[in-house]
């Protein structure tokens, strides 16, 4: 269970109201990840999609670092819903703290919530516009 | 009348471990056995003071079979039976079923605390009863901590102490309302209509046992209850009976809502107000009785203060992959407290953490590694032919129970030098194995996906890269064929 006031200031879950807030509270788990310890792990099928409620975190492909992410920001999902292995590193920069949502319980959650799918794909197209700009 | 000397006196030892549940008698019995100097305290008056009080109504949900396809005194034996601590010895092995009827394969409490108490009996635990932990100061070489007897100084504190705190989330009127350890006695529910404030096990295992007694039940919380993952846990028993009632009509409702407020009325009742979440509008519930089954929380004492970070809601010490504290090193958990080490949340299933069957080999493997870090054990490194690997490997995906009771958390690891040799690693958590920067190796699993679906996994790490590989389930779950070998020989080789 995630603290509820805290997922709330979450801009994926911004679209629901009190009550579904709680449920969604009741569906994530709360984790925290040490400096330098991996979340996600390059080679493997991923264990969950992660949101990041306190702190930052790292993506590394050979030792690069593509990018950093902040509160707010979630890593994670693709892997799951591709059905394939992570193909970057996340590791925690300091102390991270994270909402999960379960490699199972992802597609569920998006069909109930359709609106975290809608927020998550709004992100999905911004990623995808800054890789076609960066490579053109 | 003689005087019954109490061991462990407060001085300075290797390791203390709090409490006496199984947590705490599985991590002295293999302390002991590595030879780790250490004390084990504990508040109680004797073993397993957990089951004095709970499951209220009686039974464990986890089970024991009396007989099974392995003999008792085998380590395959372990399988088949959930609630027994774990020994080399063959003559301390299954001491639950030892004291269980034959009425259920889930063991009353009675039962559960007689085997503990054989087992502590058995293999010469030494426990100091009556003495609490009362406060922490950390140090720059490990820790003081003050108890009812005096101070105790250790380099390294294991926390057996059970997830035992009654805990009520932040709701408005929560006040009013009992939580699941103050229960009372089910003919006090006679004719009476009860709302239950959640909808795990806790409350399902209320609502089970008041069945005979309610006139009307409702478990209440804003997340539906998992029918498809509970359809394979362990826990289900619990859920059956309930669960048919509300599903057939009967007097017993599974509301999925969030609760906005619990209010007295003037007749000594309650009005609880809730909101839909799986269905729209919002409803005042009327109850004679409000019991908050809502959890436990881990007894952590003044460790926040120390520094010792938490997890779900501040209920659980976030830990590492060996139960260790991630902000407070050198304190670790044993027993159903390490529920905060998560793994790798293989196919969405969790370890067995929080149950006997789980946290007995985290123990095991929290022992050595311990024993290993005060340098009183060397690394396991075993050397053995590198063409015999996947037969040891096939091997173990049958007889390692490790491998069975903490799916897709413990690992069975053997080093490969690429010289011909091979070096057998012992059992390591799962996590531990894949993010270590180390030379080649290989581990197996057993896992279990969110269908039941059991195979084994072999996560193989050549030149820092990591691989996984499923290898077939098989229908009796026979991964020791040749199938098997000629596969591991192959992801080996």
């Amino acid at each position: 269970m995630v603290d509820r006031e805290t997922l709330s200031r979450v801009t994926l879950f911004a679209d629901l109201d009190g009550p579904h807030l709680d449920e969604v509270a009741h569906t994530l788990d709360d984790e925290r990840f040490p400096n330098g310890s991996r979340v996600v792990r390059r080679g493997l099928s991923s264990g969950g999609l992660y949101v990041i409620l306190e702190g930052a975190a790292s993506v590394v492909v050979d030792g690069d670092e593509r990018a950093v992410l902040k509160p707010g920001d979630f890593f994670g999902e693709a892997s799951i819903l591709i059905g394939d292995v992570a193909i970057a590193d996340v590791a925690a920069l300091g102390d991270l703290r994270c909402a999960v949502a379960d490699a199972g319980d992802l597609r569920p959650l998006l069909r109930r919530f359709p609106s975290i799918a809608i927020r998550m794909l709004e992100v999905g197209a911004r990623r995808l516009r800054g890789a076609n700009e960066w490579q053109s | 009348m003689a005087v019954v000397e109490r061991p462990h006196p407060p001085r300075a030892y290797d390791v203390v471990v709090i409490g006496s549940g199984p947590g705490g008698l599985q991590t002295s019995y293999c302390l002991d056995r590595l030879g780790v100097d250490h004390a084990v305290l504990s508040a109680d008056a004797g073993p397993g003071g957990m089951f004095q009080r709970w499951p209220v109504f009686q039974r464990l949900i986890s089970w024991s079979k009396p007989d099974a396809p392995a003999p008792r005194d085998s380590v395959e034996y372990e399988r088949y039976d959930h609630n027994s601590l774990v020994a080399d010895d063959p003559e301390n092995r299954a001491l639950v079923p030892a004291h269980m009827g034959r009425e259920s394969v889930f063991p009353a409490r009675t039962e559960m605390e007689a085997g503990l108490r054989a087992f502590e009996d058995k293999t010469g635990i030494r426990v100091r009863y009556g003495c609490r932990w009362e406060s922490t100061s950390v140090g720059e070489d490990g820790f003081a901590l003050a108890t009812s007897d005096g101070e105790y100084r250790c380099r390294v504190a294991v926390l057996a102490v059970g997830m035992t705190d009654p805990w009520k989330p932040d709701l408005a009127g929560i006040e009013h309302v009992p939580h699941y350890a103050e229960t009372g006695a089910a003919t006090d529910y006679r004719d009476r209509s009860v709302v239950l404030i959640g909808k795990r096990n806790s409350g399902f295992e209320l609502a089970d046992g008041l069945l005979p007694w309610a006139r009307r039940i409702v478990l209440v919380s804003p997340r539906a209850v998992q029918t498809a993952v509970l359809a394979h846990a362990t826990v289900r028993p619990r859920y059956f009976q309930p669960l048919e009632e509300y599903q057939v009509g009967g007097a017993v409702f599974a509301l999925d809502a969030a609760v906005d407020g619990i209010e007295r009325t003037a007749e000594g009742g309650f009005r609880v107000a809730v909101s839909g979440t799986t269905w729209t509008g919002s409803s005042v519930l009327e109850a004679d009785a409000v019991i908050a089954a809502t959890g436990f929380r881990v007894p952590l004492g003044d460790l926040p203060q120390a520094g010792l970070h938490t997890v779900l809601g501040d209920r659980v010490p976030a830990l590492n992959a060996y139960w260790e504290s991630i902000s407070l090193p050198g304190v670790f958990f044993a027993g159903n407290a390490t529920v905060g080490a998560l793994g790798l949340r293989r196919h969405g299933v969790g370890s067995t953490s929080t149950s006997v069957r789980g946290f007995r080999y985290n123990a095991r493997v929290l022992a050595r590694h311990i024993a290993e870090r005060l340098g009183r054990v060397p690394q396991h490194a075993r050397p053995l032919p590198e063409d015999e690997v996947a037969l040891v490997l096939a091997g173990e995906l049958r007889r390692c129970a490790e491998l069975w009771g903490q799916k897709a958390y413990l690992a069975r690891v053997i080093g490969l030098d690429g010289s011909r040799r091979a070096f057998d690693r012992g059992v390591q958590p799962l996590s531990h194995f894949v993010d270590e920067s180390g030379p080649d190796a290989v581990a197996v699993t057993i896992e279990t996906d969110r269908d039941g679906v059991t195979f084994p996994c072999v996560y193989v790490r050549r030149g820092g890269r990591l691989r996984e590989e499923h290898l077939d389930p098989h229908p009796l779950s026979e991964f020791e064929g040749e199938p098997y070998r000629r596969a591991l020989a192959a992801l080996v080789g």
